[in-house]
């Protein structure tokens, strides 16, 4: 399986990572040989192999429900780029 | 050409935990915007989430109220998504491994059959912030306050042939969320948010029409008239030669018409994986058995009870039952009133009117339950007529006395039974009305009793409605008959 310049964009946006055009030829290169790598692991065998959720040979944690934050927003507020009422502030989403 | 229908319904009900659900920040509805967004919920790095215990609880009693196998290792996945009120990225819920499986709920329609809507399964899953599109020039101003907060999604098959069907499967998940107490189930705070897959095809097609999706939905009116609109644009639509397209629309309940969101191509694509920051839960059998345990008494097994312990009709039930609190309050009147049956009148006329004409919830009722029951009691013995009741209820409403004795006792409405008085009375109504009196003796049986109506409406009202009807038609049969 291979990706053109096209998936490469469509990834990029997904993703909102900034790729320059002169990279996309190189980075479908690369993503094709993991792309490559992941077919060949295809012909493995896994029909009575569970589909692991987690490497670790762990269960979930669970928390009792209390409630054990205050609030913090001054704080948490200081490194944002815009804020007003209490409220933090980002280019409009809607038109 | 005939149309059949074709509705399932995703239904998002926020669970009343009191802290998030992976954090330890306050659910608490309505404090000031951002002060209940902790770390965790902002996506500060190095945060990880510690999955909330009751959230599980409350899922699992869901799934086993619905009858449906609960998933013994249920795994979280990552839904990856681009939105400033998400600010991880991507919301954190469950995709191959939901933890409640497929489960049957059964609905009761306007003419009192019942039909089965099959659950598709129901998943756990983080709420998204909010945010506001007014007031800041070119800005979106969002408050994080609800991000976090615990969901349970659940996602019926396309089993719904109508809007009647969506509404009472609707009204169903609703009263079995707040029967078991994991909802406050408030639409109007959007504790409970309803999307409408709608589609059409022509009655006898096997294969399903073109869905269109009806995006948050806030009342159970709106519900019926958004999904009626779809489907009546479908119909349109299709017989002009057109094509349903699969979109999102919104329901505009002012235009009273829906129209398709924004289209965001690429949102589509979510890129769901099993997130690594949470393992899988795992649900031993003696929860399953403690929870099972807990479980209290479920609307359709309280409508059976209703039916059978009080005696009531099949539609005076499943009204009272239909909210827990309504039930709740029909069971302490119907103790306290000895009497079950007027007390399901009761609830369902004059109270259930005077809640809705002041806008009230039932727990919000100026009248309490004890209150109707010892007004029930005083049209039982006879001190009071049903229609003197009213004007007893009136005034317990409106807090003009603590009990409807004392209200009887205050303005002297008790029913007039002596016959002393009421002869005096029946005496002076014959003295006043001569002829009526001559042309009542000059008739045969079957005219009398037609004209002994007037009497009792006369004396009635000279009365206030006080006099014992029972003992007026005794003394008027009397003294007449003479």
């Amino acid at each position: 399986m291979s990706l053109d310049q096209n998936d490469i964009a469509k990834l990029a946006r997904l993703a909102r990572i900034n790729i320059a055009e002169t990279e996309t030829a190189e980075l479908s290169e690369r993503i094709g040989d993991i792309l490559n790598m992941v077919d060949a692991m295809q012909a493995v065998d896994t029909a009575n192999v569970v589909a692991m959720a987690n490497p670790h040979d762990a269960i979930q944690r669970l928390r009792a429900d209390e409630v054990t934050e205050s609030n913090h927003r001054e704080k948490f507020q200081q490194i944002a780029p815009q804020t007003a009422d209490g409220l933090y502030l980002v280019p409009q989403v809607i038109e | 050409m005939e149309w059949e229908v074709v509705i399932g319904l995703e239904i998002h009900v926020q669970l009343t935990t009191k802290s998030k659900i992976f954090s330890g920040s306050s659910t608490a509805f309505g404090a000031d915007a951002n002060t209940q967004a902790s770390a965790v919920d902002l996506a500060m790095p190095g945060t990880l989430p510690v999955l909330n215990e009751q959230a599980v609880k409350n899922a699992i009693l869901f799934g086993l109220a619905i009858n449906a196998d609960i998933c013994r290792d249920s795994v979280f996945d990552r839904k990856n998504y681009f939105y400033p009120d998400l600010p991880k990225g991507y919301q954190t819920t469950q995709m191959d491994f939901p933890i409640v499986g497929p489960g049957i709920v059964e609905i009761t329609l306007s003419d009192g059959s019942t039909r089965s809507v099959r659950v598709h399964h129901a998943h756990l899953e983080e709420d998204a912030g909010k945010s506001l599109h007014e007031d800041y020039q070119g800005m979106s101003g969002i408050d994080l306050n609800r991000a976090g907060t615990p969901l349970i999604e659940i996602v019926s098959e396309p089993d719904m042939r109508s809007a009647e069907e969506a509404v009472a499967y609707l009204r169903k998940i609703h009263s079995i969320v707040t029967y078991l107490g994991i909802s406050d189930g408030d639409m109007s705070q959007g504790s409970l948010r309803c999307d409408a897959n709608v589609s059409i095809r022509p009655k006898g097609q096997e294969e399903y029409g073109t869905r269109a999706e009806l995006k948050n939905i806030n009342s159970f009116r709106f519900v019926e008239r958004a999904i009626k609109t779809e489907v009546l644009r479908q119909i349109e639509l299709i017989e002009d030669g057109g094509k349903v397209k699969q979109e999102t629309r919104l329901y505009d309940s002012d235009k009273n018409e829906t129209r398709p969101m924004r289209s965001k191509e690429e949102a589509n694509d979510y890129r769901y994986f099993p997130c690594p920051d949470l393992l899988p839960v795992h649900v031993e059998q003696s929860l399953i058995d403690e929870l099972l345990a807990g479980m209290p008494e479920l609307p359709d097994a309280k409508r059976q009870r209703f039916e059978s312990d009080f005696g009531l009709s099949a539609y005076d039930a499943y009204l009272l039952t239909g909210e827990r609190a309504v039930a709740d309050y029909f069971e302490v009147a119907a103790n306290s009133a000895g009497d079950a049956k007027l007390a399901a009148n009761w609830v369902n006329g004059e109270l259930s009117a005077s809640l809705n004409r002041d806008n009230l919830s039932i727990n919000a009722s100026p009248v309490s339950a004890e209150q109707l029951g010892g007004l029930i009691q005083r049209i039982r013995d006879n001190s009071i007529s049903g229609k003197i009741a009213k004007q007893v209820f009136d005034a317990l409403w409106n807090k003009e006395g603590d009990s409807a004795d004392a209200i009887i006792d205050s303005k002297g409405l008790k029913q007039v039974s002596d016959s002393g008085a009421l002869g005096a009375m029946v005496d002076e109504v014959l003295a006043a009305n001569p002829e009526q009196v001559e042309q009542f003796r000059a008739a045969d049986e079957g005219k009398r009793k037609k004209m002994l109506g007037f009497f009792v409406g006369q004396i009635m009202k000279a009365s206030k409605g006080q006099a014992n009807p029972g003992v007026i038609n005794k003394l008027l049969n009397e003294k007449l008959g003479g």
